[in-house]
């Protein structure tokens, strides 16, 4: 691509600049009317013509400090442009934060894709907080979905995005302070953080009068203990509390009632972070990058069996093997060597070959593959992956990782847990049994108070869906070997 | 009131209500575990999952609150198919014993699984179901945690009605436990209530544990006579034994819990019971027939002068008996009738304490006292003397930031509350600054214990200080009435009532030594109060200190085994109905005085229970109504201005003993509950906090 954007280049010029990349470019590989059956709900089809995604420019990448190349501290961040005229920022007040927000497109990035403009704006609908009440901030640290680190790079080399976000943020939703809660395990993370937070308080950038804006914003760094629930909103919401990590029922959502009762918003690390950058470079810049409804930029974070595991910072909407082959030095053993991919973290179903050859990295996309983008921790698996065995070993941990409060969660999971265990030797009565597994993910899926029963429901439909003759092959196996199913003499100690 | 649809019907339910609540309304019954009216919202079971239109997922009806026009589905493949899901999960981990559980027969998972889980299971993993190690808490509840279904209501009872916060839930997922997370006992005096609230057998009646099936009892719908409060009750009985009690509803009074006194005294009625008329010959008691019992009563009455007959009335004495004897007593020119206190010896009332409903009654009402905002203890331990209405105090703690302070000795409540001393003075001198409070509260509160009756004078003092207090209060609500009396005895407020405890402390001091003595079921009398020649008859259902001092015993029937009326300490006249008939030769109480009376030749005019209680009407108007609390507001007036005449003197009030409080012992305080072996158990465990031995242990669980 030719096009060279401009931090603030209008929307317009922009999306003319992509269609003509776009026409001159002539992406090869696909076009994207047939992923994208969205794209129609454009206001102006026209303007926003197919075109290939990806090759995100240096200038348009947020976290310039990604690999940690460069200082984290104040002085380094100032010189890659954080801390820049986030008084002017502050000042413009929190209409116009939400409305460039709003422009933006940006979605959350912990993995719901809610829209963050209209999330934020909750927090000043009428008739909200009386006055005098606070209102709080809570950033969601807590990054535990297996396959995710890329809200731990953040802490680790680019602190003071999170902590300048938390202002503008905080701006935005007229909060009184933020609670940033970093999972436990997080140690030297948490300590970049408060090493960045204790720089911004003496350089009178947060606290009283922050910036020199007359605004007062307080942060607060709260370290969890390693429970992966307590990375559900309302969970972490009563683990700050001091609380057991137990998801609470909505209505009411913590914009009504949250933290110690007061109006909450809470939000994942990357999308507070982005936000300086966007406000200070025009939300239509922002919106420029990306599928419509899916735009931005996004760090992906790559593992499993690919030449080099990264995380990086890329377009939305980039097809998945252009992100594997540009910044991963491709699959292990060749692209053909490919068996499948979870594209969003380990709560998302898993894709066959077929489907990873189509689809973009994006909400949309992704969602229409029956997957999810999740928090886009892409987990690669070659040939040599023992499929049913990766599975299992996620419906492992949703076993170990569910609060006990809700039945279906409670009892499902531990119930998906042991059929997988059984499934990865085959040692189910008969295919049925396949069936049974997928109906109990079912009965698991939308019935519980929080997501992490969709989350342990989700991996073993996926695997169903896909890798279902997988699963009969060793059903057949196991009965022709002459095996009788197992007594429970035969797991005693060795399930958990 | 909103406007929703519960299967296309409409049906209008208040703002802020959940949407079973409106399916209940509209008559459609929602299955459900975790949800129940009195505790707050779980949410976690997922039984009460309905379709509401335009939601993209099945919602919990019990925590989604109703919106205008909602329209909500109960009836529909995607309910049923999630109703049995959560019933089929819920089961995967329920062992098979309903056989031996001790629910079986009233489970709701027994119940709900035949109604709306599936016909047959799937649940065949190898690995078997959960485990879960049983938990010691204490001598009442018996756990089987193998069959918890982690509903949390136990948790949330113990967390908010009880105030103990020692149980919750430990671990994690499938491992998830509800438990003391330390070894420890569930000690409240309410801790009973979690067994009824166990939608399964996994808090169970230890007591009591395998000796009934439900289907086997015949239920009985009563008042609970243990202390002033009259919880309403269900006895449940087998042939002639009381098998098990538990509460019923009734909103006004103990909403659905009662105390662990009230649950679990009555093994004490199968022990130390008086079956026939004894008479005392040199050091032992000798059976004998009625007529001669009575006979051998009447010649000594008769023996006796009118100003030497006394008669003192226990805890349990009902109304029908109290008029009778009343009655009995006018007839022999006697006015000398007690109410026993535990004083070393017999006192009158303060003058004019009787004569007026609002001195003697807790006239703020047992549901008014959740509006408190301010509340002082004088000489009273509500937690002891009235748990129900302690649980509404706490209530008044939880959702209106009350404040309490007492005058009395150091005690623990299931709230914060100051202490003031335990001299009278702090009351007269109103210094501390709780008074303020006090004084700016719109419902304030002033609570004299009955301990107060063992010192006239200092009742008289407390009264009139309470009072004085009560006119500084001048921001209280219209028609609201700060000064409140507690009573502690089932008994005391009837007595009152028809005028039995109406001898004052100054004519008490002046009579004679008695020459004849009628107890009626009254154990606190000291010895020393009686003197060594009198004549000494008993009256009641248990052979406990009080026949000890007999010289004849006559029996009576319990408060299971009769039909008659009690007053509760707010002034509700109640009815207890007979489950049972009195054992052997026991017969009802106030019929034994109508034959007394026949035998002394003094016969009293009525011979039906209907007569009794015409007049017991006639007496006092308020037996006419039953189940109605009638505390007159003008009364209320006359009661302040009479005892604002006196002027409570500081220095007075320093020459006044310190306050006491009256019950030492929650679980063992009288006939009943002394002759009760788990309230034995109960006060070793939780009073003195001796740890039940190894051996006890082990057995226990």
């Amino acid at each position: 691509m030719l096009s060279c954007r401009s931090a603030a280049a209008p929307r317009g010029v922009a999306a003319a600049r992509a269609a003509a990349a776009a026409a001159g470019a002539a992406p090869s590989r696909r076009t994207l009317a047939t992923a994208n059956p969205q794209a129609n709900l454009a206001a102006d089809p026209a303007a926003r013509p197919a075109r290939h995604y990806g090759d995100l420019k240096d200038q348009d990448r947020i976290f310039t400090n990604l690999y940690g190349k460069h200082d984290f501290r104040l002085a380094g961040a100032k010189a890659r442009g954080d801390w820049y005229k986030t008084k002017e920022i502050l000042l413009k007040g929190d209409k116009w934060i939400i409305d460039e927000m709003k422009t933006s497109g940006l979605r959350g990035r912990g993995g719901a894709g809610f829209p963050s403009g209209l999330k934020w704006s909750f927090m000043n609908k009428p008739g909200g907080p009386k006055p005098g009440q606070p209102r709080y901030l809570v950033v969601n640290a807590d990054e535990g979905e297996p396959g995710t680190c890329k809200d731990r790079e953040i802490l680790r080399h680019d602190p003071h995005k999170l902590v300048e976000g938390c202002l503008v943020a905080g701006r935005a939703m007229n909060a009184t302070a933020a609670y940033i809660y970093v999972r436990g395990e997080f140690y030297n993370e948490t300590a970049s953080l408060q090493t960045a937070i204790n720089e911004a308080y003496a350089a009178g950038l947060i606290g009283k009068n922050a910036c020199g804006s007359g605004y007062d914003f307080d942060i607060y760094v709260h370290r969890g203990a390693g429970a992966y629930i307590c990375g559900e909103e309302t969970a972490l919401i009563e683990s700050i509390e001091g609380k057991q990590g137990k998801p609470r029922l909505k209505p009411p959502f913590p914009a009504d009632i949250g933290l110690f009762g007061c109006p909450t918003t809470v939000a994942n690390v990357e999308t507070v972070a982005v936000a300086p950058t966007i406000l200070r470079r025009g939300g239509s810049w922002f919106a420029g990058l990306g599928r419509e409804r899916n735009t931005g930029t996004k760090l992906f974070c790559i593992s499993g069996h690919v030449n080099r595991p990264c995380t990086v910072e890329e377009e939305m909407s980039i097809p998945l093997r252009d992100l594997i082959e540009k910044h991963c030095g491709g699959i292990r053993g060749g692209w053909d060597n490919l068996q499948g991919i979870i594209p969003g973290g380990s709560s998302v179903p898993v894709l066959p070959k077929s489907l990873c050859e189509e689809v973009l990295m994006d909400f949309d996309s992704l969602r229409d593959a029956q997957s999810g983008l999740g928090t886009a921790a892409v987990i690669v698996m070659d040939k040599s992956t023992d499929m049913v065995r990766a599975i299992s070993r996620l419906s492992a941990f949703y076993r170990h990782e569910s609060c006990g409060q809700c039945t279906p969660c409670r009892e499902g999971s531990a119930w998906l847990a042991n059929m997988m265990t059984r499934a990865e030797a085959g040692a189910f009565r008969s295919t049925d049994e396949i069936d049974m597994m997928q109906e109990i993910s079912k009965q698991i899926e939308g019935h519980t108070i929080c997501a992490l029963g969709d989350a342990a429901a989700w991996p073993v439909q996926g695997l169903i869906r896909h890798f279902r003759p997988e699963l009969e092959a060793r059903i057949r196996e196991y009965a022709a070997q002459g095996h009788q199913m197992p007594t429970i003499k035969d797991y005693g100690e060795a399930l958990p | 009131m909103v406007e929703v649809f519960v299967d296309g019907r409409p049906v209008q339910v208040p703002e802020g209500s959940a949407a079973i609540q409106a399916c209940e309304l509209a008559g459609v019954e929602i299955p459900r575990f975790c949800y129940h009216e009195r505790l707050a919202v779980a949410g976690n079971c997922r039984m009460c999952l309905v379709e509401v239109e335009r939601a993209p997922k099945p919602v919990a009806s019990c925590a989604m609150p109703v919106m205008p026009g909602m329209k909500i589905k109960t009836n529909t493949p995607l309910v049923h198919k999630a109703r049995e899901g959560v019933m089929e999960f819920l089961l995967a981990n329920h062992p098979l014993d309903c056989p031996v559980c001790d629910w079986g027969g009233e489970c709701d998972l027994q119940d709900q699984s035949m109604r709306f889980g599936s016909d047959r299971s799937r649940q065949h993993e190898p690995t078997g179901r959960r485990a879960v190690e049983n938990k010691n808490l204490g001598p009442l509840v018996k756990t089987s945690m193998n069959r918890c279904i982690q509903c949390t209501r136990c948790v949330r009872f113990a967390n908010e009605v009880a105030g103990a916060e020692e149980l919750g839930t430990t671990g994690r997922g499938n491992d998830m436990q509800i438990g003391t997370y330390i070894e420890k006992t569930l000690a409240t005096e309410m801790s009973g209530n979690v067994i009824d609230l166990c939608p399964v057998g996994a808090l169970t009646a230890k007591p009591y544990a395998f000796s009934y099936r439900a289907w086997e009892l015949k239920r009985t719908e009563s008042v609970d006579v243990m202390d002033a409060v009259g919880s309403a009750i269900r006895v449940d009985t087998r042939g002639t034994e009381v098998m098990r009690i538990s509460p019923r509803e009734n909103d006004d009074v103990n909403e659905e819990w009662i105390s662990d006194k009230t649950r679990f005294a009555f093994d004490g009625l199968k022990r130390q019971r008086l079956t026939h008329p004894l008479m005392r010959e040199g050091d032992r008691f000798v059976p004998c027939t009625w007529e001669a019992a009575l006979g051998r009563v009447a010649d000594a009455a008769r023996a006796a002068q009118p100003e030497e007959r006394i008669a003192v009335a226990g805890p349990f004495a009902d109304a029908e008996s109290l008029v009778a004897l009343k009655d009995l007593f006018n007839r022999w020119d006697s006015e000398h009738l007690f109410l026993e206190t535990n004083a070393p010896e017999l006192v009158g009332q303060p003058a004019g304490f009787a004569d007026l409903r609002a001195n003697y009654l807790f006239n703020a009402t047992i549901v008014g006292a959740e509006q408190a905002d301010a509340v002082l203890f004088v000489g009273t331990n509500p937690r002891h003397e009235a748990a129900i209405i302690n649980t509404r105090f706490r209530k008044a703690f939880l959702h209106n930031r009350c404040d309490f302070a007492a005058i009395s000795p150091e005690m623990t409540l299931n709230y914060d509350c100051v202490n003031l001393g335990d001299s009278l003075a702090a009351l007269t001198d109103a210094k501390h600054p709780f008074f303020e409070r006090l004084r700016a509260a719109k419902h304030p509160m002033i609570v004299l214990g009955s301990g107060l009756l063992e010192r006239p004078d200092a009742a008289q003092h407390a009264l009139h200080a309470a009072h004085a207090l009560a006119k500084t209060c001048t921001n209280a609500a219209p028609g609201w009435t700060a000064v409140n009396f507690l009573q502690r005895q089932a008994s005391a407020a009837a007595a009152f009532d028809l005028g039995f405890a109406a001898t004052t402390a100054a004519a008490a001091a002046k009579r004679p030594a008695a020459k004849f003595v009628y107890l009626l079921g009254a154990d606190e009398v000291a010895p020393a109060a009686l003197p060594a020649d009198a004549f000494v008859v008993y009256q009641g259902s248990h052979g406990d200190a009080g026949a000890a001092l007999a010289d004849v015993v006559l029996p009576g029937a319990a408060y299971t085994e009769k039909s008659a009326t009690y007053v509760n300490t707010e002034g509700r006249v109640q009815r207890v109905r007979a489950a049972l008939t009195p054992p052997l030769a026991a017969r009802d109480d106030w019929a034994i005085l109508r034959a007394l009376s026949e035998f002394a030749g003094t016969p009293l005019p009525y011979a039906s229970v209907q007569g009794v209680r015409a007049r017991l009407a006639e007496v006092a108007p308020s037996f006419a109504a039953p189940n109605v609390q009638a505390a007159q507001p003008t009364a209320l007036a006359v009661a302040a201005a009479v005892a604002a005449k006196a002027k409570p003197s500081k220095a007075k009030a320093k020459a006044l003993p310190a306050v006491t409080l009256p019950v030492t012992d929650f679980y063992l305080t009288d006939a009943i509950s002394r002759n009760s072996r788990t309230m034995a158990q109960c006060s070793r465990a939780f009073t003195h906090q001796i740890a039940e031995s190894a051996h006890e242990a082990h057995i226990a669980v």
